[in-house]
């Protein structure tokens, strides 16, 4: 194998898709690098980056744990629109039915419906995709609507793609006793690389960059000082880092395809929050039409600056905001997938079912109805159908 | 002089060649068959994916990071 320098790659590349450059670097080079450079043309092979597939998704989705319910319908289109842009369209509708432990212990249970529309365009050139997206969720007391752009390249043939991508988001809060009060702003920075290590294993590496600006708290929940509540007390800014490391290696023997995922996120804000994730899983096929999945996930964080269970001094700012204080939750969870077929000819046609099921214990969070340690259970529920076309 | 320019450009291009090369690309497009796979996707149903996500945001602190947004394995 002959080594080579990005820069002669570089002029490769050029030249097998701009054959006109070869006019004038003979005018800068002379007759013997021209010579060269149609070898190396005709050497040469132009790569592009794939758009994703046309694909429909239609999901039912259900969550219940801790006095919390929620459920409901989604649906995601995907379709090409020409060779290198694709469209991309999502509904996703959350009613909620909240008796949480928040709610019971200070107010009265609820329900509410959330309704979230997502458009999205990706745009190939070369090696490089261009996706961005506009995304607005609504609830009687919540408005948000978010703005992303997203650029990722391959490069060194194919092997590595690099990913840069920004969000900014405009949230309008309320509550159901004074509507629209107040505003929140986000913006998200992430950038990502993902790199083929051998023809079995890949790994990425991703990092974002979230800043918040305005109310960033919640108007139905109240803390305790020297055991009597008050209105909770937010700082109304935040800035949070996240990094995360990601496996995935093909363990298949012969025809038998397996792979398994690790995955880990360390997290860090300027509330003084820390927290680690792990995740593996393990997904097989079972004959021709069955996939299956198994994962474990646990998740650990302490607690923030300002987070009491019931604080024993005043503050500026003191929260009794159960995520925000020291816990720790572990999941289960498996998956299958069947493969239908092909239906008129067109469609491939999946059905999946995922089952979670997660567990909450708090180190500091009391439940005020008997003293104890909080604790609940969750079961987390996706059942959808997919097709691919 | 054009001789002389020939000889630098041809010079050049050879200590291109060997002096700064860098590593290649050691995983050819067609040993990546086992990495085009599903099964080695780092994210495969987008929107099962979305709700898990939201169900992390809404009840732990850790946000970001999830690689929705990156990921492409280059197995094209």
């Amino acid at each position: 194998m002959v080594a080579t320098s990005p820069w002669v790659r570089l002029l490769r590349r050029v030249l097998a898709r701009r054959p006109h450059h070869a006019v004038r670097a003979s005018r800068l080079l002379g007759r013997t690098v021209v010579v060269g450079g149609a070898l190396v043309a005709g050497a040469g092979v132009v790569h592009a980056v794939d758009l994703p597939e046309d694909r429909a998704e239609m999901m039912y989705h259900r969550y219940d744990g801790g006095g919390t319910r929620a459920d409901g319908p989604a649906l995601l289109i995907r379709k090409k629109v020409a060779d290198r842009l694709s469209l991309t369209g999502s509904y996703f509708i959350d009613s909620v039915s909240n008796a949480s432990i928040d709610v019971v212990t200070t107010a009265s249970p609820y329900k509410e419906k959330r309704t979230e529309y997502s458009l999205g365009a990706d745009y190939v050139y070369r090696d490089a995709m261009v996706s961005v997206s506009g995304t607005t969720s609504d609830e009687p007391d919540y408005k948000a609507n978010t703005v992303s752009l997203d650029v990722s390249q391959e490069v060194f043939g194919g092997m590595t793609t690099v990913a840069l991508g920004f969000s900014r988001g405009a949230d309008k809060v309320g509550s159901r006793y004074q509507g629209f009060f107040d505003t929140a702003q986000h913006w998200r920075y992430r950038f990502g690389v993902t790199q083929i290590l051998t023809p079995r294993w890949l790994m990425s590496v991703n990092l974002e960059a979230v800043s918040d600006n305005g109310y960033l708290g919640n108007p139905y929940r109240v803390a305790q000082v020297f055991g009597t509540t008050v209105l909770e007390r937010y700082p109304r800014t935040r800035s949070s880092r996240a990094v995360k490391l990601r496996a995935v290696g093909d363990i298949g023997q012969g025809e038998q395809r397996a792979a398994i995922r690790g995955e880990y996120r360390y997290f860090w804000d300027n509330w003084d929050i820390k927290a680690h994730t792990v995740e593996l899983g393990y997904t097989r096929y079972f004959g021709a039409q069955w996939l299956g999945e198994a994962f474990v996930r646990y998740n650990t964080q302490k607690q923030a600056l300002f987070y009491s269970d019931n604080a024993l001094s005043e503050t500026l700012y003191v929260s009794r905001n159960k995520q925000l204080s020291d816990f720790n939750d572990v999941s289960i969870g498996a998956k299958g997938t069947y493969s239908v077929g092909r239906y008129a000819d067109r469609f491939d046609v999946k059905l999946n079912a995922q089952y979670q099921f997660m567990r909450f214990r708090y180190k500091n969070f009391t439940d005020i109805r008997n003293g104890s340690l909080y604790s609940f259970d969750a079961n987390v529920l996706e059942l959808f159908v997919s097709a691919t076309f | 002089m054009r001789a002389l320019v020939i000889a630098l450009g041809v010079a050049a291009l050879a200590a291109l060649e060997s002096g700064c090369a860098a590593p290649e690309p050691w995983v050819k497009p067609y040993e990546r068959e086992r990495l085009a796979d599903p099964i080695m996707r780092l994210s495969r149903d987008a929107l099962a994916d979305k709700h898990r996500e939201h169900v992390y945001d809404v009840r732990e602190s850790s946000r970001g990071a999830t690689g929705v947004q990156g990921g492409g394995c280059g197995c094209n």
